[in-house]
């Protein structure tokens, strides 16, 4: 499964949602799919990805969040999975495409590549649920059943080390920024936060 | 325990004048009453933290959400969550609100402690994070208050250091 396909192939979902991404390959690929102002590409920072979108589920909890994280970056914040499962905020999807490799430096492999397992790991951590997939019918049922479970899922897409020819896009990293905060500010409820 | 009671609920009152909803926290000793206040109090939500790098990425999603935070943890914490500050928190122009235990300054018992001591403030004026002391009881609310207002204006990360004088009752 590339991870581009399996961005596709739920699309359609993000249309609501509020989407925090890590940097790189994913944020370049959803962005080729098409920018949406409630998209936020984190182009650095790695591992915080998913700590963003708990800080988002928390002071929103009437939006739904989807993270795309990365296995790279999830292995720079392992703490972070036990926080995220300590708040358990039902408003958020977590999915990290493991590709087994740090792909924009070059294809260094990662710990998945010899054995760790993120899904394992996240349903030791205490996510109450958590899955593996590898192809895109997988993938695309897994979504849905997360976004309508009501609770918080991890759910670990093993994608093709394959990513785009470029990183760098013509959205600059503040104007996403601002956009994305203006988006939530104005689907803020009447009279909140 | 002599950390002091009232001037934590001093700078307790200075945070939630200054409408913050979201506290995340590491606990260290000087921080203890500070945490327990943000755990029992209803209209806050405290996070737990593993590492303080996360607490950069909460409170950035709290500000894009438009909700309020401030980030509790000591020195050593600080120096924990650096490439997050800079990287997430300077990249992208959050007001970070972080209110950092000075441990390992003048009084330190802890020898463990007074590395970062000495680093601390050498850190922040190296990353240009703009910081002020609390040291005195009278000037803990307004001081949290301008802390707070150049965040916003300047849409950056400040911090107070919290220091000895007013944490620890020797």
């Amino acid at each position: 499964m590339r991870r581009v396909d399996a961005l596709k192939a739920v699309y359609p979902e993000l249309d609501q949602a509020i989407v925090v991404t890590i940097m790189g390959a994913v944020a370049a690929e959803l962005q080729s799919i098409g920018p949406r102002p409630n998209f936020f590409y984190l182009q650095h920072a790695m591992g915080l990805a998913s700590s963003v979108g708990l800080g988002i589920a928390l002071a929103r909890p009437e939006l739904a969040v989807v993270v795309f994280d990365g296995d790279g970056s999830l292995l720079m914040n392992l703490g972070g999975l036990t926080t995220l499962a300590r708040y358990r905020p039902r408003n958020l999807v977590h999915v990290v495409f493991d590709n087994e490799s740090l792909l924009s430096v070059g294809g260094f492999p990662t710990a998945t590549s010899t054995g760790s397992d993120l899904a394992g790991i996240a349903k030791a951590a205490g996510v109450p649920n958590t899955t593996t997939v590898r192809d895109l019918d997988g993938f695309r049922a897994a979504f849905a059943d997360a976004r309508k479970s009501g609770d918080l899922c991890t759910i670990v897409a093993k994608v093709d080390a394959v990513g785009p020819s470029a990183y760098v896009t013509d959205l600059s990293l503040l104007e996403n920024r601002y956009q994305f905060a203006r988006h939530l500010k104005e689907r803020a409820p009447e009279g909140k936060p | 325990m002599p950390v002091s009671t009232q001037n934590s609920s001093l700078i307790y009152r200075g945070l939630k004048d200054a409408g913050v909803r979201i506290v995340s926290a590491l606990p260290e000793t000087w921080l203890v009453h500070l945490i327990r206040m943000a755990e029992d109090d209803p209209d806050m939500t405290l996070v737990r933290l593993a590492k303080e790098e996360e607490g950069v990425g909460i409170s950035t999603g709290a500000h894009l959400a438009g909700v309020k935070s401030a980030m509790l943890m000591q020195n050593h914490g600080f120096l924990a969550a650096v490439n997050g500050i800079v990287s997430c928190g300077q990249l992208y122009r959050i007001p970070l609100l972080m209110l950092i235990s000075q441990r390992g300054s003048f009084g330190e018992r802890d020898p463990w402690q007074c590395e970062g001591g000495g680093v601390t403030e050498h850190v922040l004026e190296a990353l240009r994070i703009p910081f002020d002391r609390l040291e005195a009881p009278e000037h803990v609310g307004k001081r949290i208050a301008k802390a707070q207002t150049l965040a916003y204006a300047a849409s950056r990360p400040v911090a107070l250091l919290l220091s000895r004088d007013l944490m620890w009752e020797d």
